[in-house]
């Protein structure tokens, strides 16, 4: 038995977790809610042994040490990690708070990343590892990178709907804030759909990222294309602002307090600014000289991590020195994730092909 | 004088000035990882043209180039940035640590009753039994969770049992902003005593320069300069001294000259013996890369070493990593190292160049290395290409020239052993291609990375200390009540209060549980 039949079970699991979990909202049945929280265990631990299978594996395949083998060097392992750990700290929440609501919001993350993977036809190959991945610190750095990316996506979510939750009026600063930024949030992410649509063949990751991504749409060779998917995004923007309320009337039926959205959202980043320090910065930096024999070199990747790490810095000082709370902290919240996004996935996207190392 | 002084203080101690830095810093570096730094002319005016359009870019070039944005992160206006930044993170913790610093040293206290319930977690219960029979029993049940405890015997009558624990936890926030100072401190060592240099060395070559990584390719002059005093070295075939003569230097200023142009000189010789490439199986992905590296000192090597990605070689404080290799443009003067074997078994290696002719050993057969190929591949009709700049598939063709004017040619694949035999049970393997590789090397001094190390550490610590531990204090109360004693418990904590709940929950149920 593969770890791709595990992985599929777990991705058939999240996706009939989410069905259940929104129904759940809907109905507010106890059996309901048990059938969720079983299905998303059990997707889960399918999950987990998925993961332990293709470490197995790629250990085998390689013949490295057990400790470098750990798949975690692509961009499928890593959406795959992602998840994991998203499901993780979603399934500690519930069990934490005894609510069950949260769980409409988090599993779909999970289910678009898991289907984003099997559509794109990205691939899912296990391959052998470059020489300057071959280091005992890929483990560490990496697993708590992304643990730390999870804990801020967390933070990301309940701030966003902290917000959603708490504004009123259309020209209302963080009503106008959250919109425009679910609304980009929203465009992009149909947009790279789009392109994942549009290119279905055997390429592998990078190649993707490079030659594909928004060439349908913002990047596109007809200039009228180009034209049309900025304005649709923008025609985009404005819907959501304008019906905003509609989904203010949606999380405001999950029965959920502002004040535990923004709880969860300050514990989210007390867990994951401590872990991203040690584990993003300090780890890679100390990898970094092992490797290449400088700890910092201002690279685009160090430099939006440092960005990232000063937003999170941010949110903390104003919450315990100036005494933040609420919306502003909701809005910082919400920047420091789009530093992440930007930090894991924008500095390959958008700046390597801006720059001359890029296309080395 | 003084209230000057205050102001300057009053300013760098606001968290106001704190923000102010964060959001320079910050979206200066975003500027920063947009242009490309220390790149050439061409290459950022081609990110400009992309962002900008052609037409503006070579102004918007001008405007950001004296602005400093093509090498910003060692700008002086960065650089200062950070400065105040540090400044600013020194006056704060120094302005507010002398009150953590009281609270920290401050012994708990008995408190009032009503002070007691004021506290952000508390309960009231009556036990069985006078205090007196059940403060041991308090006493242990404290020590249980934790707690040391002391007492105060009230005049009503009532004992107060109270503790604290991780006082001095409230000092992480101050010892993450300490280790942040040091990992600065860290870095400007390492500018100041280090430096950070590259070398491409071909196979058989060796150098007692590398170059500079901060060499700002964007400044003209600085370039010109590089080129003439770069161009006597070379002339003197690398030697400092005959170098610096011809430019009616002395050496000491030569050398300074020198590394104000982004050329380092090491002091000693460092040899590139061999550099060899593993794959993955027969596919071109690489999956180890090494070199072999000597220090030449005074003419005489002093240590060999292989070194690796993630395996550097040190000497005198300098480290040598693996970065990269490529294929020479110039092919001429590699050697094939061929293992030869007769058809009776006997094995030579031989080393030979393009052109050189020897004969297999037991029989009657000359052999002719024609041409090499780095990385040989077959197009439709058959014909020898080569289909990449690396050195991934190596190859000779071999003319043999049998007894009786026979003639035949071949290819001898290094990577393909059933290529290496021939028809009368001899062989020819190619175990090596020696002298057309180069391998790239990071080299680098920086006697401020241990100091950075501690700093990490220190981080790593203060953001647990200041995370992940609370200052604890307990009060309880134990006072005469007509049914036995009615026992009050008060508790506080700045932060991860539901950890601590439980913890006192544990002790409300000891000491309920204790009758």
């Amino acid at each position: 038995m593969g770890s791709s039949l595990f992985f599929g079970l777990s991705t058939m699991a999240y996706i009939l977790a989410m069905v259940v979990y929104i129904t759940h909202i809907a109905f507010r049945k106890k059996a309901v809610g048990v059938t969720a929280t079983g299905l998303t265990l059990f997707g889960f631990a399918s999950q987990t042994l998925a993961i332990l299978l293709r470490w197995r594996e790629f250990y085998q395949l390689s013949g490295m040490g057990i400790l470098r083998s750990i798949p975690l060097t692509n961009l499928y392992e890593s959406i795959i990690f992602f998840v994991w750990c998203l499901m993780l700290g979603y399934l500690i929440m519930e069990f934490h708070y005894k609510n069950r609501s949260f769980g409409a919001f988090v599993t779909p993350v999970a289910a678009l990343a898991l289907l984003f993977i099997s559509l794109s036809g990205m691939s899912t190959k296990i391959e052998p590892l470059v020489p300057a991945l071959q280091s005992n610190w890929l483990l560490a750095h990496v697993t708590l990178s992304f643990i730390s990316y999870s804990a801020f996506a967390l933070s990301f979510s309940t701030g966003l709907m902290y917000l959603i939750m708490t504004t009123e009026g259309r020209r209302e600063g963080a009503y106008i804030f959250w919109t425009v930024a679910l609304g980009i949030f929203a465009s992009v992410l149909i947009a790279m759909g789009l392109d994942y649509m549009t290119f279905h063949a055997d390429m592998n990751s990078d190649a993707f990222l490079k030659d594909f991504l928004f060439k349908s749409t913002y990047e596109s060779s007809s200039s009228a294309v180009q034209v049309i998917s900025y304005l649709a995004t923008a025609a985009f923007v404005f819907a959501v602002w304008r019906y905003g309320y509609v989904l203010k009337r949606v999380i405001g039926g999950f029965n959920l307090q502002a004040s535990v959205l923004d709880e969860i959202t300050y514990k989210s980043v007390a867990i994951g600014f401590p872990i991203f320090t040690l584990g993003g910065l300090i780890f890679g930096a100390i990898w970094a000289n092992q490797a290449w024999g400088v700890y910092w070199s201002w690279d685009p990747k160090e430099t939006w991590s440092l960005i990232t790490w000063f937003i999170y810095a941010f949110y903390l000082h104003a919450r315990f020195l100036r005494g933040w709370k609420g919306r502003k902290i909701a809005m910082v919240a919400v920047m420091g994730f789009v530093a992440v996004i930007f930090t894991y996935l924008g500095v390959n996207l958008l700046l390597s092909g801006l720059h001359s190392y890029g296309s080395r | 004088m003084k209230s000057l002084l205050d102001k300057v203080w009053s300013l760098f101690s606001s968290i106001k000035l704190a923000i102010v830095i964060f959001a320079l810093v910050a979206l200066t570096s975003i500027v920063g990882t947009v242009i490309e730094q220390q790149a050439s002319y061409a290459d950022n005016i081609r990110v400009l043209s992309s962002l900008v359009g052609q037409g503006i870019a070579p102004s918007a070039y001008k405007v950001l180039y004296a602005l400093g944005f093509m090498n910003m992160y060692r700008s002086w206006w960065f650089l200062s940035l950070l400065s105040l930044f540090a400044a600013n993170l020194l006056v704060c913790s120094i302005d507010r640590f002398p009150a953590i610093w009281r609270i920290m040293r401050t012994p708990v206290k008995p408190i009032a009753p009503d002070q007691m319930k004021r506290m952000p977690i508390k309960d009231e219960f009556v036990v069985q039994g006078g205090p007196d029979s059940i403060l041991q029993q308090a006493v242990s049940a404290m020590k249980s969770i934790g707690f040391a405890a002391e007492r105060e015997q009230g005049p009503d009558g009532a004992v107060q049992l109270y503790a604290q624990k991780n006082a001095w936890s409230r000092s992480g926030v101050y010892i993450t902003h300490a280790s942040i100072l040091v990992i600065m401190l860290g870095a400007v060592l390492g500018v100041f005593f280090g430096f950070k240099g590259y070398v491409d060395l071909p196979e058989g070559f060796n150098t007692n320069i590398v170059y500079s990584t901060n060499m700002d390719m964007s400044d003209p002059s600085q370039v010109s300069r590089r080129a003439s005093l770069l161009g006597a070295l070379y002339a003197e075939n690398g030697d400092l001294q005959k170098a610096s003569q011809s430019l009616n230097e002395s050496l000491p200023d030569y050398e300074k000259d020198l590394k104000s142009v982004g050329i380092i000189p090491l002091g000693f010789q460092v040899l590139c013996q061999q550099f060899e490439v593993q794959f993955y199986g027969q596919s071109d992905m690489p999956k180890a890369y090494r070199s072999r590296l000597s220090i030449i000192e005074n003419g005489k090597p002093v240590v060999s070493k292989w070194i690796e990605v993630n395996h550097p070689l040190k000497y005198k404080g300098v480290m040598f990593y693996q970065s990269s290799f490529r294929l020479r443009h110039d092919l001429s003067n590699g050697v094939a190292v061929l293992d030869v074997r007769s058809p009776g078994g006997q094995a030579e290696t031989m080393k030979m160049k393009i052109g050189q002719s020897f004969g297999i050993p037991g029989t009657n057969e000359t052999v002719k290395l024609a041409e090499f190929n780095p990385a040989l591949a077959f197009d439709d009709q058959g014909r020898p290409e080569t289909y990449s700049q690396m050195m991934t598939n190596p190859a000779v063709r071999v003319d043999i020239s049998g007894p009786g004017g026979a003639r035949s040619s071949k290819w001898i694949v290094q990577r393909y052993p059933e290529t290496w035999s021939l028809p009368d049970g001899s062989s020819i393997g190619l175990t090596d291609f020696w002298g057309v590789q180069s391998t790239g090397l990071q080299v680098r001094k920086d006697p401020g990375v241990g100091v950075v190390y501690l700093g990490c550490i220190l981080l790593a610590l203060g953001l647990y200390v200041a995370f992940f531990m609370s200052h604890k204090k307990i009060w309880v109360r134990l006072a005469p009540d007509k049914k036995g004693t009615l026992l009050t418990v008060a508790a506080t904590c700045p932060k991860n209060r539901h950890a601590f709940e439980r913890e006192i929950e544990k002790l409300v149920k000891r000491l309920k549980g204790g009758n």
